[in-house]
C-alpha cells in the first residue's frame, strides 16, 4: 500500500491509494519520452512484419490449393484453404519404398539418444567445472569456449575420416555420438550451475553425501531449466541435420531427409513441398514456444566473464 | 600438535590430481567425445592440409603446396574469400546490432507480448528449410512475389532474375541471412537485459542520465558486457559459416560465383571432389579466420563502457 497525494478542496492531502489505483497505476518509467517510444515501436512493427512475412507466406502456401499456388498475380493470403497438400503428402509417405514408420523410428531413436546422452554427460562434466577446484580446469573450459568460435564445417573432413575409422559410418551412432560433445551445451550448463550457492553443495558434503550423490540429488534438480535448454538446442541442431554425409542406407535415414526427398519431387509436388516446409519449421518452433521461459532463464547466465 | 614441515610444502601435481580423481572421472565421458570429434579434427585438419589425400589411398606428404595453390592459383577461392569477408563484415556487425536493438526494444514489453515478439524474431533462425520460402519470393519470372509487387507498382517494367544476376545475388543473400540470424545471441541479450538491477537505472537518473540512449550507453551496455561477449561469438562464428542459403537460393556454382563462400568452396572439394587435403587447407584458413576475428572482437568489447 502506498501513500499518494490527491487534490481536495482544502489543497493537496495525503491518502492511502485505493485497490483500483494500486492495480492500474501507470508505472512511471525513467527516461522514456513519448516520441522515443513511438519511434521505436513503429520501427519494431516494420521489422516485425519483415520477419514474420516469409513465415506467414509459408503457412498460407501450405494450405493453398495447387491452382492458387500457381496463380498470377501471386497472392500472399489463401482464398480457399484446404488440407489437400497434407493429405497428398501422407499418401506419398505411405508409398515410400521404406515404410514411413521406419523414418519416424529413426528420428526418434537418433533424437532420443543424442539429446539424453548430451544432457547427461554435459551436466556431469559441467558440475566439476563449475564447483570444484583442480588443475587443468581453466584449460578445459578455455577449449570449450574456443569450440564456440568455429563451426562444424571446419572439422567435417577429419570427422568423416574419424567416424569411418571408428567403424560407425552409416549407422545411427555416426550422428549420435559426435552430438554428445556439443560445446554450447556444456558452456551453458556450466555457467548455469555456477549460480547455485556453494553453501548448498557444502551442506550436502557435511551430511556425508559423495560427489556423485551431491550431483544427482542437489545439483541436477536445481538446473532443470538448463536441461530443457540443452535438450531444445540439441534438438534444433539435429533437426536441421539431415545426415546425408554419414547415413547412406535408405532405411536408416531420419524423417527430415525422407520428407526433403518427397519435396524434391518436381513441380507436381509443389503443394506437398509446401506442406513439408511447414511441418519441418513448425516442430522446432512449437518446442521453443513451450520451453521459452526455461530457455531465457538459462540464457541469463550465458555471459562470458573473462 | 606440530605439523610436519613436509606437509606444508606445495603438494605435487600428481597427488593433487589424485585427490580430485572424482572430478576427472565425472568429466571423462564428455571430454572424451569432445576431444575425439572437436579437438582432434582441428589438429587432424591442419595435418591433412599438408598432404594429398583422397580417402582411398594413404595420404601423401606434399608440404605447403595445397596452401600455395589455394592462395596463388585458385581464383574461385579468392572470390569465395572476398564474398565471405563481405558477408562477415556486413552481416556480422549488422546482425549483432539488430539482435541488441530488438532485444532492447522487446525488453520494454511485458508478459505475453514480450513472449510473442521474442518468438516472431527468433523463429526464422530455427525454422529449418523455411528459407525456401525466399525461393518463391525471389522467383525470377512474374510469378515471384517480389517481381509481381515491384511490377504492379511500376518500379520495374521487366521481371528481374534475382538469383541469376551476379550483381543481385550478394545483396539478396545478405538480406536473407539477416532475416535468419537472430539466434542464440539474441536470446542471450533478451535474458541479459532482464537481469540488470533496476536500482542501477534509478541511481543513474539521479546522477543526471537524461534519456534512454544515454541510459543504454552508460548503464545497460556495461551491465550486460558478459552477454555482449557471448553474443558476439555466436554472431561472428555464424557470419563466417554462411553456405546453406547460398547453395539453396543461388545454387552451386552460382552465376559468376557471386554466391560462392569459403564454406561452399570447402564442401565442393571435400564432399564432391574428395580432395580431402585441399579442402582441409581451406578448413584451416577458415578456422584461423573465425577464431582470429573472435579473439579480436573480444578484445574490443572489453572496452565497452570503460
Amino acid at each position: 500500500m502506498r501513500l499518494i497525494k490527491v487534490k481536495s478542496s482544502d489543497g493537496p492531502i495525503v491518502v492511502k491509494e485505493t485497490f483500483f489505483q494500486r492495480h492500474f497505476r501507470k508505472e512511471k518509467k525513467l527516461n522514456r519520452s513519448r516520441a522515443g517510444n513511438t519511434l521505436l515501436f513503429v520501427f519494431m512493427a516494420l521489422c516485425g512484419v519483415f520477419m514474420a512475412m516469409p513465415l506467414v507466406m509459408m503457412v498460407n502456401n501450405a494450405i493453398k490449393p495447387l491452382d492458387e499456388i500457381f496463380q498470377f498475380p501471386p497472392r500472399i493470403f489463401v482464398r480457399n484453404p484446404t488440407f489437400e497438400n497434407f493429405t497428398d503428402l501422407f499418401v506419398s509417405m505411405s508409398e515410400t519404398w521404406v515404410p514411413f514408420s521406419r523414418y519416424v523410428f529413426n528420428t526418434v531413436f537418433i533424437m532420443g539418444f543424442s539429446v539424453t546422452g548430451h544432457v547427461l554427460i554435459a551436466s556431469m562434466a559441467a558440475y566439476p567445472l563449475a564447483k570444484h577446484k583442480f588443475p587443468g580446469k581453466k584449460l578445459l573450459f578455455t577449449l570449450v569456449i574456443l569450440s564456440l568460435m568455429f563451426t562444424w564445417q571446419v572439422t567435417q573432413v577429419p570427422n568423416y575420416v574419424i567416424v569411418s575409422y571408428l567403424g560407425i559410418n552409416n549407422t545411427y551412432w555416426a550422428l549420435i555420438i559426435p552430438a554428445w560433445g556439443y560445446g554450447l551445451g556444456l558452456y551453458l550448463m556450466k555457467q548455469f550451475m555456477e549460480q547455485i550457492p556453494d553453501s548448498l553443495v557444502e551442506s550436502a558434503r557435511i551430511d556425508g553425501a559423495g560427489e556423485v550423490r551431491t550431483f544427482w540429488t542437489i545439483i541436477m534438480p536445481n538446473v532443470k531449466p538448463a536441461w530443457l535448454t540443452l535438450a531444445i538446442f540439441q534438438f534444433q541442431t539435429m533437426w536441421a541435420n539431415t545426415g546425408y554425409t554419414f547415413i547412406r542406407s535408405e532405411e536408416l535415414k531420419p524423417l527430415q531427409a525422407a520428407m526433403n526427398q518427397i519435396a524434391a519431387g518436381g513441380a507436381q509436388r509443389t503443394g506437398q513441398a509446401m506442406a513439408v516446409i511447414f511441418i519441418l519449421a513448425a516442430i522446432p518452433i512449437t518446442f521453443f514456444l513451450i520451453c521459452q521461459s526455461s530457455i531465457l532463464e538459462t540464457m541469463t547466465t550465458s555471459g562470458m566473464k573473462e | 600438535m606440530v605439523t610436519p614441515k613436509k606437509a606444508q610444502d606445495k603438494p605435487s601435481l600428481g597427488s593433487v590430481m589424485a585427490k580430485n580423481k572424482i572430478s576427472y572421472l565425472m568429466m571423462a565421458p564428455y571430454f572424451l567425445v569432445f576431444a575425439t570429434f572437436t579437438m582432434l579434427p582441428v589438429v587432424a585438419s591442419m595435418f591433412i592440409s599438408l598432404t594429398y589425400f583422397n580417402m582411398l589411398e594413404m595420404p601423401q606428404w606434399i608440404g605447403w603446396s595445397n596452401y600455395l595453390k589455394l592462395l596463388l592459383e585458385d581464383d574461385i577461392f579468392m572470390i569465395s574469400l572476398k564474398n565471405t569477408l563481405l558477408f562477415a563484415v556486413i552481416t556480422g556487425p549488422i546482425s549483432y546490432i539488430l539482435c541488441l536493438l530488438f532485444a532492447w526494444i522487446i525488453n520494454e514489453f511485458k508478459g505475453k507480448m514480450r513472449a510473442f515478439l521474442t518468438l516472431i524474431f527468433y523463429a526464422p533462425s530455427i525454422s529449418g528449410q523455411a528459407f525456401f520460402v525466399w525461393n518463391i519470393i525471389l522467383t525470377g519470372d512474374r510469378y515471384g512475389y517480389l517481381n509481381a509487387f515491384l511490377m504492379d507498382n511500376d518500379f520495374i517494367q521487366e521481371p528481374i532474375l534475382w538469383m541469376k544476376t551476379a550483381k543481385y545475388i550478394m545483396p539478396v543473400l545478405i538480406v536473407v541471412q539477416l532475416w535468419l540470424s537472430l539466434g542464440t545471441g539474441f536470446l542471450a541479450f533478451i535474458a541479459g537485459l532482464q537481469t540488470i538491477d533496476k536500482s542501477l537505472y534509478e541511481a543513474a537518473a539521479i546522477d543526471g542520465i537524461k534519456n534512454r540512449w544515454q541510459e543504454l550507453w552508460y548503464v545497460t551496455l556495461p551491465a550486460m558486457k558478459p552477454q555482449l561477449m557471448f553474443g558476439a561469438v555466436m554472431q561472428i562464428t555464424a557470419s563466417f559459416a554462411i553456405a546453406d542459403i547460398s547453395l539453396q537460393l543461388a545454387g552451386n556454382p552460382s552465376v559468376g560465383y557471386a554466391g560462392a563462400t569459403v564454406v561452399t568452396h570447402l564442401q565442393d572439394y571435400g564432399t564432391i571432389r574428395f580432395e580431402m587435403g585441399y579442402s582441409s587447407a581451406i578448413a584451416t584458413v577458415l578456422f584461423l579466420m573465425m577464431v582470429g576475428t573472435n579473439k579480436l572482437v573480444q578484445r574490443l568489447l572489453r572496452k565497452v563502457g570503460d
